[in-house]
């Protein structure tokens, strides 16, 4: 069948400085270069690229250049080229259209619609380069309340805390699993928790040996695939997460097609080689909440109640109650997952249509549990489309614990969300598997990239609570009074719990 | 000579001081005093106020009814005063109540201002303290109408406070009739919130009081945390949530002020984090500042507190207000300067400058001022 699809970028080469190197063709996973030896030419196969933008980095003479392919249909506020390209898409191949990363529609983002405060006169803003700024956040179940007794005129603790993880800043490494990407992704997110003092998730497909030895700094998940779950997984790690659900797909599972089932991925994941490892939908024994219950302590059980137990869930509907649900079943920290998440592959039309923004999903839990006097007993942690230190500050602000990024971490070691993950051929070495690729990142550099990205949103993160003349990070979580609102109707200003600018 | 009668400013207006002042003095033997000292002291310090608020609060205030909590309430108009009072006759036995007794002096639109002594009636529940049951009908009084507050509702103590300079204030409210053991006393220069009668200072629940100097920048914070924990933030400042911050801790946690005051204002991690690893310390200190840090009070603040017993002093960790206190005999004084304690008792034994985050106590029952350091 001969395919209607327009070529959605066009390549464009400048031949007076092109020196044939060829380093856009090695470079190009999808094979959008080639050399015509005849013409002695570089040329590109439009259709074939990603816009993924490696060659032109890459190009020494910068002779490339990428462009939106300006042949388009019709003007049409309904039958718009991406609607148009879909349909025509799903008539050629008769199948469900893949995407990889977040969200990428304008209309669920709020980060962008809350400012924050800063002082003026009353109250003097603090320098954080000269002054004491904490951002140092402990997750985990904190008891109602403390038992102190006096002993000898010494105060003595005799309330016993639940375990708590100590992050140096509220940023965690979100769930990445090994699989989607190489064991070179997963080294260089542990190196740089670790080296930062922060946390790492390794995301559902097991955690491979070598890297146990940065266990402290890890988070374990268990997801509905169980895939490489067993009791020294689970002991060497910080915390456990539990994963119910996913921002990018909330209610769907997961599917890594058996190609991306190496040798080391068969053994860290316990399946055979070349098998498609599925991760269904609801973890099937996980129908309610009780059964949430079991799990939880099933696991607690497993790692004699020395780790916190994350819940993650994809922030949909009703996230308020469930997330209530989730802290009576005795969770110690619950993830939202909004629906600007990230994935490696999600159906496009899940993707952007199913779930809810964090911001509000962050609000109404935080609200509720408050309401229900359990805020204490859980953090709170929220993930899926943090882009910047400001959208950490307002996260915080609006009620959580800390904050889960991935994107941007991806993003720090060379993704460009070109959204085209699921293909495993990511030019980036990225979302790949593939042996001769995944070389392209080197963890040396990628940790050190996101060791800088950490060090760079925390100074902002300190330089914007010294504005507001907090020096500690616990009083500007929940602090909704240093938020306002620009654009926002009466009804999310309320659901937000935030002012309009000028209140 | 020309130039001399040329004044600086030559627009008019008085210069621009942002500060409120805060004034406390304690008999350590528990001696009750008059008026004089703690009104001129607090007079002293009029640039630092501009007002639009001022107030006091005297312990060891009414001895012949010290069994029963003494409501102080001001009514915005005669109809929520009449709706207000069927609610407490309801709730408690009325034993007195009175106008309070009140002189013309330059304050402004006062509100109608009653007392009432009183005690819960057979309505409370079994297992509520009366404390619990007073604090709640407090705050459904000051939730309900946004008519009537009640500003004072301890034993033995009691709080007078309006829209004035603190000095017009003590005359409006002819404090010189009274004496108590520990006076606490506020001039204030509000800027966030409006000068109203309700939100001048000191604020307080039960036998607690605060005074305080500052903005807290943690406001949101320790609000929704107190909210959590029942109480109702109504008068639209900051202070308000010092006064429900120590009840909650001194009275419904049970912690002394050496706890107390290190979960308001802790130590660094970086303090905490150099102590010995396996010390009960270290353990204590980090534990009460994951457990209540929705409590840590940020921002620049100088506050002083009493209850029966115990007067206290504290400001923030990196004291960007001033504190400082003097001892003279049995008399124990904190102040926002050394020049209003310099008044009233030229002389002093000890004088000092806390540092910041450091609560210095007052306390009865040991005749001593505690200093309490890290």
């Amino acid at each position: 069948m001969k395919s209607y699809l327009l070529p959605e970028y066009m390549v464009e080469r400048d031949h007076n400085r092109c020196i044939r190197c060829k380093a856009c063709i090695s470079q190009c996973t999808y094979g959008a270069h080639y050399y015509d030896e005849e013409e002695d030419m570089v040329l590109s196969k439009d259709e074939k690229c990603v816009n993924c933008q490696r060659c032109v980095v890459f190009c020494p003479t910068h002779a490339i250049t990428i462009k939106n392919n300006p042949n388009s249909y019709r003007e049409n506020a309904n039958w718009t080229h991406e609607v148009i390209t879909a349909i025509k898409k799903q008539a050629e191949t008769g199948g469900i259209i893949l995407t990889g990363m977040g969200c990428d529609k304008p209309y669920f983002t709020y980060w962008d619609r809350l400012l924050l405060n800063a002082s003026q006169v009353t109250n003097p803003s603090i320098d954080p380069i000269r002054e004491p700024m904490e951002l140092r956040t402990y997750l985990g179940a904190k008891p109602d309340r403390l038992r102190i007794d006096v002993e000898e005129g010494d105060y003595i603790l005799k309330t016993k805390l639940a375990p708590q993880l100590c992050i140096e800043t509220p940023i965690l490494f979100s769930a990445i699993s090994y699989g989607s990407t190489s064991i070179r992704v997963h080294e260089s997110l542990a190196r740089a928790a670790s080296e930062y003092g922060t946390l790492w998730n390794t995301g559902e497909g097991g955690l491979a040996r070598r890297l146990y030895k940065y266990g402290e700094h890890t988070i374990v998940q268990v997801a509905s695939g169980r895939f490489g779950v067993h009791p020294e997984y689970l002991n060497i790690s910080a915390a456990i997460e539990i994963k119910i659900g996913q921002g990018a797909k909330p209610g769907i599972g997961g599917h890594l097609p058996g190609e991306k089932v190496s040798e080391e991925i068969s053994r860290t994941r316990m399946i055979p080689v070349g098998t498609d490892a599925i991760s269904s939908a609801p973890q099937h024994d996980i129908y309610s909440i009780e059964d949430l219950a079991q799990l939880i302590y099933a696991l607690k059980e497993a790692t004699d109640y020395a780790k916190p137990i994350f819940v993650k869930i994809a922030a949909v509907h009703n996230s308020a109650a469930i997330a209530s649900g989730i802290v009576r079943a005795g969770a110690d920290v619950i993830v939202l997952d909004g629906i600007r998440g990230g994935t490696g592959a999600a159906p496009r039309i899940i993707r952007d249509n199913v779930g809810i923004p964090i911001e509000m999903a962050i609000a109404s839990v935080d609200q509720r549990l408050r309401e229900e006097g359990i805020r204490n007993r859980v953090s709170i942690i929220a993930a899926g489309g943090i882009k910047s230190s400001a959208d950490v500050v307002k996260a915080i602000a609006l009620g959580a614990d800390a904050v889960y990024i991935a994107t941007a971490a991806l993003v720090a070691m060379g993704c460009t969300v070109c959204q085209k993950c699921y293909t495993g051929k990511c030019p980036w070495g990225i979302a790949t598997t593939d042996p001769w690729i995944s070389k392209r990142l080197n963890p040396d550099v990628a940790s050190k990239r996101l060791m800088n990205l950490l060090k760079a949103w925390s100074m902002e993160i300190k330089e914007m609570m010294g504005g507001m003349g907090i020096n500690a990070i616990e009083s500007l979580r929940g602090n909704r009074e240093h938020l306002r609102a620009v654009g926002l109707t009466e009804t999310e200003l309320r659901i937000l719990g935030v002012k309009a600018a000028g209140e | 000579m020309k130039g001399l009668n040329r004044i600086s400013n030559p627009y008019g207006d008085d210069k621009v001081i942002d500060a409120c002042s805060l004034f406390g003095m304690m008999n350590l033997k528990g001696k009750r005093f008059s008026s004089r000292d703690p009104v001129e002291a607090i007079a002293n310090m009029h640039d630092r106020g501009n007002g639009l608020g001022g107030g006091f609060a005297i312990y060891g205030l009414y001895p012949e009814y010290k069994d029963y909590y003494a409501l102080h309430i001001m009514y915005l108009d005669q109809d929520v005063k009449e709706k207000t009072e069927r609610f407490l006759s309801k709730s408690f036995d009325v034993v007195f109540d009175e106008e309070m007794p009140t002189r013309e002096a330059k304050v402004h639109d006062p509100p109608i201002l009653w007392r009432y002594f009183v005690q819960p009636n057979k309505l409370k529940p079994k297992k509520q303290s009366t404390d619990d049951y007073v604090a709640e009908k407090v705050m459904r009084i000051n939730m309900k109408t946004g008519k009537a507050f009640v500003f004072s509702s301890g034993k033995d103590m009691g709080v007078f406070k309006g829209v004035g300079f603190p000095e017009d204030i003590a005359e409006y409210f002819c404090l010189e009739e009274y004496s108590g053991y520990i006076w606490i006393c506020h001039g204030r220069f509000p800027t966030n919130t409006p000068g109203w009668w309700g939100g001048a200072h000191p604020f307080s629940i039960l036998e607690w009081t605060i005074i305080h100097n500052g903005e807290l920048s943690s406001y949101g914070a320790n609000r929704r945390y107190l909210e959590m924990h029942g109480y109702k933030c109504t008068m639209q400042t900051d202070t308000e949530v010092i006064a429900y911050a120590f009840d909650f801790l001194m009275r419904k946690q049970g912690f002394p002020i050496e706890i107390v005051s290190k979960i308001l204002a802790p130590l660094f991690w970086s303090e905490i984090d150099s102590l010995d690893a396996d010390s009960e310390q270290k353990r204590l200190l980090a534990a009460l500042r994951q457990t209540y840090g929705g409590l840590l009070l940020n921002g620049p603040f100088s506050i002083i507190a009493a209850h029966h017993g115990e007067m206290i002093g504290l400001t923030d960790r990196i004291k960007l207000r001033p504190l400082i206190a003097g001892m003279k005999g049995d008399f124990f004084y904190l102040s926002s300067e050394e020049s209003a304690i310099r008044l009233v008792s030229p002389t002093l034994d000890k004088v000092w400058t806390p540092r910041g985050g450091e609560p210095i106590v007052g306390r009865l029952e040991t005749r001593s001022v505690i200093e309490i350091l890290a």
